[in-house]
């Protein structure tokens, strides 16, 4: 199987290497034919990696220990639906994941393109196979799935607990499918750079796959944020780790793009900006790759070890280097056709939306590789904290929001009192009335810019509403059908904008329940004893039994706990904390069932207006004599049926292990049957659940957006784009 | 003023207020950084009253909780010395034996005590594994 995998990563490198040479022959020199087999190399790539990933995950599945991969990061007490999933925590499965993404992904780009930028697909379709060929590379030479084991364990290490989560089964994959679907529009932008053909049809026709990799890559870190809630013991969904920072640079530079790529399909404007913006998201894609993989945010010293970070600083240098020389090389036909005609109009609102959301990657980029940049000029190594982050993110993504509700409102080319008067007032009286509103409430006067986000944040959703119901209205006077049916034409006639009016109402709901639930959350440490209870926020808690479960895949001990306000029964809470087997034989061998890997189970109680978080940690220090003696009973027993006859020895050991896993059960039942005192944390946090409806409102109108428009309007959009195209054509044949 | 001669004005405004946000940014990261200290230097030169960012890994048979307390040692990545920490508050689920941690502490005698809620581990997805010894499955 092994040989076979190698095999087709071989073979899926010759392909890839073809293609390139065959699309660069056939876009220079060599006619269609070489660009039609390129193309077809971008499909059976896809075909060679699936069959290769469909290899490796039959490993994890069938947990073949000796695949190295397979043996470090899986076992066979792994459940199948975390075994699936193994086969991306590792590093070498993970680089086969991204490229199997970029092929699945590049082909369908290259399909639906196969009409149209027929000049700038063979230069795009050979730069996505760069990219492929670079991470083969990575796979065959430095970081291969199918390096096999000599002497093979007959048990896995298992997948790291901490991963063992539903969201992690979704995580990576969402986030690479964002990166690779990145990857299209940055060939696209190099395609056309080369071949001089820099009217908006390049970006018509990636327009989709840049806003589906936005929306991939959202819902990645969304994932990652609700795993890291529920799942790291710490109770935040944040904390500007550079894994979390390098997924968010890509997305907040694509975010940008897929806002400014309009006026340049609307007026003509801000090419060099639409360029420079997709040719930095595509290479920060590369660069959150490159961080989470490199080991460069260990340390200099760390990078200087890694086998992965010198050819991925060659990457990335190239890219750099190519893009910015791209640019300039171009620069008089990404000439603007037009210019700003007033500082109050839709153009310049998205302008400054930009400029924001650049600001943000570069704070967060920044704040990510300050460690190694003070390294590099100190020679010591010094960090930024989440207060640092906040410190900067947090007014301009105040500033962001307002202006999501801004840009609907504002009419294209300039602004009049007429559209102020018709537009502003409404949400303007939502966002007063909010703000009085709150700061009315006893408390809210302590984090008054709080109450001054939330009055943004109804602007923001007045401001959506009013759009739709204008456009519900206008139909319904014009079609006379009646309202739901009026504003389900208008949404499904004009989808982008519809959805992207959504997503502005669900991120700005998302972060409202950010900036609500992180200044008042309350945060509580206690130790209690079955039986005992605690007051946390005017809540009590009460510890009402303590639990063991003894299984093969883990010991879990934990606790059922009473939440109650003023006598009344709110919320039963179960927490538990797995303790995973160790491999680690000097543990003993009863000692290694506590001594592996271990992770919380939080006990949540998520609701409209407030979730009650907590996890149990309990002290198992108690355990350590009982386990010791343990230890030192079965390495008796062990020792004696190792020194006696061979013939029994299997069957002996067998029962020993019986009577050994009857042990640890009881060992485990000592803190349900002699309970002694466990540490809960537990969180109150408002409006917490908001930060997920918002997520899943952002990703509903992003779904919309994306969603094909019905024929009748796409043949309008398209004759309107059409007579474009023929305008920017005459022009430059002039 | 003639058309392009305010663009270029415009450009050159806002380049120059991007240069300041820039530098002022810069500025702030250098001077609110916290330097990460290694075991080593903080036992020959931590003076007792300030705040250190100790950054190590955790030595192996070091952890301990006792109270609500949580007893830990750190040691130099670069020389066989290991500072003794004694930490209360939140605890992330990576934290564990051998792993990389940075906890904010300050000097007290041969102690370091650590500041509630400051320690900060990786994140798991960076943890890698030694492959499994062969037969190892008692």
């Amino acid at each position: 199987m092994a040989t076979v995998g190698r095999a087709l990563l071989i073979v899926a490198f010759a392909v890839a290497l073809y293609g390139i040479s065959a699309s660069l022959y056939g876009a220079f020199a060599g006619g269609r034919a070489w660009v039609d087999s390129g193309r077809r190399a971008v499909y059976a790539l896809a075909g060679v990696l699936t069959l290769t990933f469909a290899i490796l995950e039959l490993a994890f599945l069938r947990s073949d220990f000796s695949f190295n991969v397979v043996a470090t990061h899986s076992s066979t007490t792994t459940p199948t639906f975390y075994k699936a999933t193994a086969a991306w925590s590792s590093q070498e499965g993970s680089l086969l994941l991204w490229v199997w993404l970029l092929s699945i992904w590049s082909s369908l780009a290259l399909r639906v393109t196969r009409r149209r930028v027929r000049e700038v697909a063979p230069v795009a379709t050979a730069v996505l196979l760069t990219f492929a060929s670079f991470f083969l590379m990575l796979t065959l030479f430095f970081a291969s799935p199918f390096e096999t084991l000599a002497s093979v364990p007959q048990e896995g290490t298992g997948l790291n607990p901490l991963l063992r989560h539903p969201a992690m089964m979704f995580h990576p994959p969402m986030l690479y499918s964002g990166y690779t679907l990145f990857s299209i529009p940055f060939a696209f932008a190099i395609g056309a750079l080369v071949t001089r053909r820099l009217n908006a049809e390049w970006i018509v026709s990636t327009r989709r796959f840049a806003l589906a990799a936005w929306l991939c890559l959202g819902v990645g870190i969304v994932l990652g944020a609700r795993w890291s809630y529920t799942e790291l013991g710490w109770g935040g969904y944040w904390a500007w780790d550079p894994v979390e920072n390098a997924s968010l640079l890509p997305w907040l530079t694509g975010t940008a793009f897929i806002h400014s790529l309009m006026i340049q399909e609307r007026r003509g404007m801000l090419k060099v900006w639409n360029a420079s913006l997709v040719l930095a998201t595509g290479t920060l894609a590369i660069l959150g790759t490159f961080l989470v993989r490199s080991g460069i945010l260990d340390s200099i010293h760390a990078f200087g070890a890694s086998t992965l970070g010198i050819p991925f600083l060659i990457l990335i240098g190239a890219m750099v280097l190519g893009s910015v020389g791209l640019v300039v090389w171009r620069r008089a036909d990404l000439a603007s056709e037009h210019r700003l005609d007033s500082l109050f109009s839709r153009e310049a609102v998205f302008l400054l939306q930009n400029v924001i959301l650049v600001a943000l990657a570069f704070v967060v980029w920044w704040g990510t590789f300050f460690p190694l940049i003070s390294e590099a000029v100190t020679g010591t190594r010094a960090s930024v904290g989440p207060p640092w982050f906040d410190k900067y993110t947090v007014p301009l993504a105040f500033v962001l929001v307002a202006l999501s509700g801004v840009g609907p409102l504002v009419p294209w080319r300039r602004l009049t009192l007429a559209s102020v008067r018709r537009g502003f007032v409404l949400p303007g009286v939502a966002a007063v009335v909010t703000v009085l509103a709150l700061l009315a409430v006893p408390g809210a006067w302590a984090e008054p810019k709080a109450a001054v986000f939330a009055g943004v944040v109804a602007f923001v959703l007045t401001s959506v509403g009013q759009e739709l119901w204008r456009g519900m209205r206008a139909r319904q006077a014009s079609a006379r059908e009646p309202a739901p049916v009026a504003l389900a034409g208008v949404v499904r006639r004009n989808r982008r904008r519809y959805g992207g009016y959504i997503v502005h109402a669900g991120f700005a709901v998302l972060l409202l329940g950010v900036a609500i639930s992180s200044s008042f959350q309350h945060a509580q440490d206690v130790s209690l004893r079955p039986g005992q209870s605690a007051r946390v926020d005017g809540f009590d808690v009460k510890y009402v039994r303590a639990t063991s479960r003894a299984e093969a895949e883990k010991i879990s001990l934990g606790a059922v706990l009473d939440v109650s306000k003023d006598g009344r029964h709110v919320a039963t809470l179960r927490t538990t904390r797995g303790f995973y087997p160790s491999q680690d034989i000097t543990q003993g061998i009863v000692g290694r069932f506590f001594g592996g890997e271990s992770e919380s189970e939080v006990g949540l109680r998520a609701g409209l207006g407030r979730d009650i978080w907590t996890v149990i940690n309990p002290n198992i220090a108690p355990l350590a004599p009982i386990i010791d003696r343990g230890n030192r009973t079965f390495r008796r027993a062990m020792v004696g049926i190792m020194s006696g006859p061979v013939r029994d020895r299997e069957r002996a050991v067998m029962q020993l292990y019986t009577l050994r896993d009857a042990a640890v059960t009881a060992v485990a039942r000592r803190f349900v049957t002699s309970p002694w005192p466990a540490d809960f944390r537990f969180i109150v946090s408002p409006l917490a659940t908001w930060i997920w409806i918002g997520a899943i409102v952002t990703f509903l109108g992003g779904l919309l957006a994306l969603w094909p428009a019905p024929a009748a309007a796409r043949r309008r959009v398209s004759a309107g784009y059409a007579a474009r195209v023929a305008r920017e054509l005459a022009r430059t044949t002039q | 003023m003639n058309p392009s001669r305010k663009r270029r004005i415009r450009l050159v405004v806002a380049l120059t207020a991007a240069l300041l946000a820039a530098s002022a940014l810069i500025y702030t990261s250098f001077s609110a950084g916290s330097d990460e200290q290694t075991a080593g230097q903080l036992l020959a030169g931590a003076v007792a009253g300030k705040t250190y960012t100790l950054a190590g890994t955790v030595k192996d048979g070091s952890v301990r909780r006792a109270n609500g307390v949580l007893w830990f040692s750190v040691r130099d990545p670069h020389r066989p010395v290991a500072v003794r920490v004694r930490y209360t508050g939140l605890v992330p689920d990576p934290f564990r034996e051998g792993r990389g941690v940075m906890v904010k502490v300050q000097r007290r005698g041969d102690l370091f005590v650590g500041e509630k809620d400051t320690m900060v581990t990786k994140c798991p997805s960076k943890f890698q594994v030694a492959p499994p010894r062969a037969g190892s499955n008692v």
